[in-house]
């Protein structure tokens, strides 16, 4: 965990710790149980090839929650998280080196926010998740 | 001469409609569970529950007429306000409603577009997330 950030020193334009996941069949098997979601183009091959997908892709969802720790790693036990959105632009496959970059794009003085925009760029360098989140933090 | 509307008016009238209320225990095993499986070692948790983590509680959406018209469905996206944090030990109680439903033509033919909201609420009656979802639905490919 990095050190609690300050409101006062986060300026517009400040880049956030990048996360970088690299998921496994064995991850996507391990979500599903944890998330209740069984849909099974995210672990039967022959399944998904039918559905007319190249093979097991990663859920959205699991996705989203990287979007979202991107933002929740960086802002400390004071931070708190408002509001975030995720847009899946293309799908995920598992073996891919997939990382989640944010940057502040706007700062609320008043009401002690910023909104980051969050993007997951995949290991051929294309950004396949966009997201947004706006997170309160402390003053000194 | 314009294209017939894949929205049927049977699913016209299914917008507003809510799904059944359910009632979910936050439970300290499941929310370790969650963060394990996202890679998560965050340690708020699991004394809190990540983000996400409302979403594996299930949800029960309004029906919506005529699906098997438009059977494969993938998950848009969704964007989450959050209130009160979510505590090991709270009860939330679910209830999603049908938004609004809107036609796009997609690169695989027509798209339906539906939005749904669906609000969790804590054991003390206060808002813990607000979660709106899109779910593209299409037909199956040729």
């Amino acid at each position: 965990m990095s050190e609690q950030p300050f409101i006062d020193d986060i300026n517009v334009g400040f880049e956030l710790p990048a996360l970088v996941k690299r998921p496994t069949p064995r991850q996507l098997v391990q979500y599903a149980g944890a998330s209740g979601d069984f849909y099974e183009i995210h672990y039967d091959k022959d399944f998904a090839i039918t559905q007319g997908l190249p093979g097991v892709i990663i859920h959205g969802a699991l996705k989203s929650a990287w979007i979202a720790q991107v933002v929740t790693d960086w802002m400390g036990a004071e931070g708190s998280l408002q509001s975030f959105s995720v847009r899946y632009r293309d799908m995920d496959v598992p073996g891919d080196t997939l990382t989640c970059s944010a940057k502040v794009v706007e700062k609320d003085e008043a009401a002690r926010t910023v909104r980051c925009e969050i993007a997951m760029t995949n290991g051929a360098g294309s950004v396949t998740t966009t997201g947004e989140a706006v997170v309160a933090l402390p003053t000194h | 001469m314009t294209t017939p509307s894949i929205i049927t008016s049977a699913m016209q009238a299914a917008v507003g409609k809510v799904g059944e209320r359910q009632t979910a225990a936050i439970e300290r095993g499941a929310v370790l569970r969650f963060a394990e499986a996202i890679g998560d070692a965050n340690p708020a948790y699991p004394d809190i529950a990540p983000p996400t983590f409302l979403r594996s509680l299930g949800r029960a959406v309004p029906d919506l007429p005529d699906a098997d018209s438009v059977p494969r469905a993938l998950d848009g996206g969704s964007e989450w306000i959050y209130g009160t944090p979510v505590h090991t030990g709270d009860t939330v109680e679910i209830a999603t409603t049908l938004d609004s439903i809107k036609e796009r033509e997609g690169k695989m033919g027509a798209m339906l577009i539906a939005e749904y909201v669906t609000q969790y609420v804590n054991q003390h009656g206060e808002t813990v997330a607000t979660q709106r979802n899109t779910v593209i639905r299409m037909g199956v490919p040729a």
